[in-house]
């Protein structure tokens, strides 16, 4: 039966640079064993006629031609960012843990 | 741990055998980003080409760019690879601000191409063969500039600020699979192998592939193993080394500092490395993390990739003649030896050499000024033999004027620096600066006789039968023309003014 540990929890928050606190480790890493250990039925059923599936249907080679469309404007783009600078978004030190 | 004290090279190679992994990146030269329809001109204001599919925006859906798969495909068949019959992109997920989706769109374990090689001919002729692993599609991050540390590096930032043009610029990214049994040559075959790669990307015109400009940037990987061992040593990876002197120097510097750590009885972290082009040294970067924590996983906003055999024939039917193929031939035709091909091919000069021949002139004559007085110039002014004022159609021309005896090699010299100095076409230099070979015979044969009556002495001495005399009246006349003149022409007229048989 496939799960997924506490630590195994923590790892994946560091790694999303998310802060959980204790008692949220508990609970997520409760409530994502119980996720996969719903999800995991599905192999139970497939059998061995039914390859993974990771799209929903049966498309290959959707392409687009290689021409210009028109994006959004500098102010447009930055419109959403908590902060900006020089034209730029600006982002908090990146290496300030180490 | 530092380890300062290098080993000596030649000591290193005594003792430890190098096997090497080299992973190149390629930016492709399309119109449009990967995944959406953005323009990826360079040099464009900041966050002025980007849309909500390359910033990452909730709902936004990328579509692949059909051209940057036929690129990948091409590339793929001229490193003799195969090719997929249907693969998939993967996200590679990770946080860092130079992606604003939080992961790269990437290929993981379904490549387009895999399983290749590419034949890279050494300085001396010899050719050494590097086998591909793979080769997939991914896209390039956005650019950070990192505020308030002292020399503009990540380290002692207060903050850094991105611009977004550059995310989701079409990669390459080519794998070799492990490089044995090159030994001391190691740093040479690095070298050659991204240099021929460089060739083959712009003989298949799929991208300009400048590595001053960072449209194909190097990671070498390296690792040491005692002689005779079979199981490969923990390795190191260098970053981002952007030239091919700097793959030589990285590759070299590397053996060097390896075997000191070893020697010393201690262990290689395998970590990623920074490479510092001022003095060829590299120095530690981040442990590297593991690829687990990539968290891959099949990208869902994008279907698979399926190239028909039939379509992906019709690309191999296409491919340009081979670098190296094309290399040897030229060679053969232009009658040089393979050293000085070699200096053509470091000075940037084939292509150039090719177009001005196609343009009609002698290919020594070609090679004589892409490689003497332009390559000189070049130099001078730092910049790329390609980038200079001046083209093979105008080498061409001036050329064709030296052929017809219009210019002698001086004047041509002339010609060609008033082109390089913007004074126009090589025919309006010529007229402009009146750099004409003095071919009016009435003037000339005033200029002679005004040299012989100047000279008596020299006359008497070639109508005595003394022909070598006849140098000195040639360049009374040069000077008097002020180098104009058709000094061959100069001459018979002088012989023949006195009498003597040349």
């Amino acid at each position: 039966m496939p799960g997924i540990s506490r630590e195994e929890v923590a790892h994946l928050a560091r790694l999303a640079r998310l802060e959980l606190k204790d008692e949220e480790l508990d609970h997520f890493a409760g409530q994502l064993d119980d996720i996969i250990g719903a999800v995991a039925t599905v192999s139970d059923v497939a059998d061995e006629d039914v390859p993974p599936t990771s799209h929903p249907l049966p498309l290959t080679n959707v392409m687009r031609p290689d021409v210009v469309r028109p994006g959004l404007t500098p102010e447009q783009a930055l419109s959403g960012a908590p902060a900006q600078e020089q034209q730029r978004f600006k982002v908090p030190q990146i290496l300030g843990e180490d | 741990m530092t380890v300062t004290e290098l080993v000596p090279y030649e000591d290193a190679l005594a003792v430890y055998d190098p096997v090497m992994g080299l992973e190149v990146h390629v930016e492709l030269g399309t119109a449009t980003k990967m995944f959406c329809g953005c323009s990826t001109t360079l040099g464009a204001d900041a966050n002025s080409q980007t849309c909500p599919t390359c910033l990452g925006l909730p709902g936004a859906l990328p579509v692949v760019n059909a051209t940057g798969v036929e690129s990948a495909v091409r590339i793929g068949l001229a490193l003799n690879c195969e090719i997929a019959e249907w693969c998939r992109f993967a996200r590679k997920n990770y946080f860092y601000p130079d992606m604003p989706k939080n992961f790269q769109t990437s290929q993981y374990d379904e490549p387009i191409a895999f399983n290749g090689h590419l034949d890279v001919q050494l300085e001396d002729g010899e050719v050494f063969r590097v086998e591909i692993e793979r080769a997939h599609m991914e896209e390039d991050t956005g650019k950070s500039t990192h505020i308030g540390g002292a020399t503009g590096r990540i380290h002692g930032a207060s903050h850094s600020l991105l611009d977004y043009n550059r995310a989701g610029i079409p990669l390459i990214e080519i794998v070799t699979k492990p490089i044995e049994g090159a030994g001391e040559r190691a740093p040479e075959v690095a070298k050659a192998y991204v240099a021929e790669l460089r060739e083959l990307i712009k003989a298949l015109g799929v991208s300009e592939a400048r590595m001053e400009m960072g449209q194909m940037r190097c990671d070498v990987n390296l690792s040491l193993r005692p002689k005779g061992e079979k199981t490969f040593g923990t390795r190191s990876e260098t970053k981002n080394v952007n030239s091919l002197r700097s793959v030589e120097r990285a590759a070299r510097f590397e053996i060097q500092r390896h075997a000191a750590v070893l020697d010393a009885g201690e262990k290689i972290v395998q970590e990623t490395r920074h490479f510092h082009e001022e003095n060829g040294s590299t120095t530690s970067g981040r442990v590297k993390e593991e690829a687990e924590d990539y968290r891959y996983f099949p990208e869902p906003d994008l279907v698979p990739v399926a190239p028909s055999r039939e379509w992906v024939e019709e690309l191999r039917a296409g491919l340009p003649e081979l670098p190296r193929l094309r290399r040897n031939r030229l060679r053969e035709e232009w009658g040089i030896s393979q050293h000085e091909m070699q200096s053509v091919l470091n000075a940037g000069a084939v292509g150039l050499i090719v177009a001005t021949v196609d343009a009609g002139a002698p290919a020594d004559q070609a090679r004589k000024w892409w490689m003497g007085e332009l390559a000189r110039r070049a130099n001078e002014s730092g910049t790329e033999l390609a980038d200079l004022p001046i083209g093979p159609e105008d080498v061409a021309r001036v050329c064709a004027l030296v052929g017809e005896g219009s210019l002698n090699d001086k004047l041509a010299r002339q010609t060609i620096e008033g082109v390089l100095d913007g004074e126009g076409t090589p025919d309006e230099v010529v007229e402009k600066r009146g750099l004409k070979v003095v071919s009016d015979e009435g003037a000339l044969g005033t200029a002679v006789d005004e040299a012989i009556a100047g000279n008596p002495d020299i006359a008497e001495k070639i109508r005595g039968g003394k022909v070598q005399a006849a140098g000195a009246l040639v360049g009374a006349v040069m000077k008097a023309t002020r180098g104009q003149a058709d000094a061959a022409r100069v001459r018979e007229l002088i012989l023949e003014k006195l009498g003597v048989e040349g």
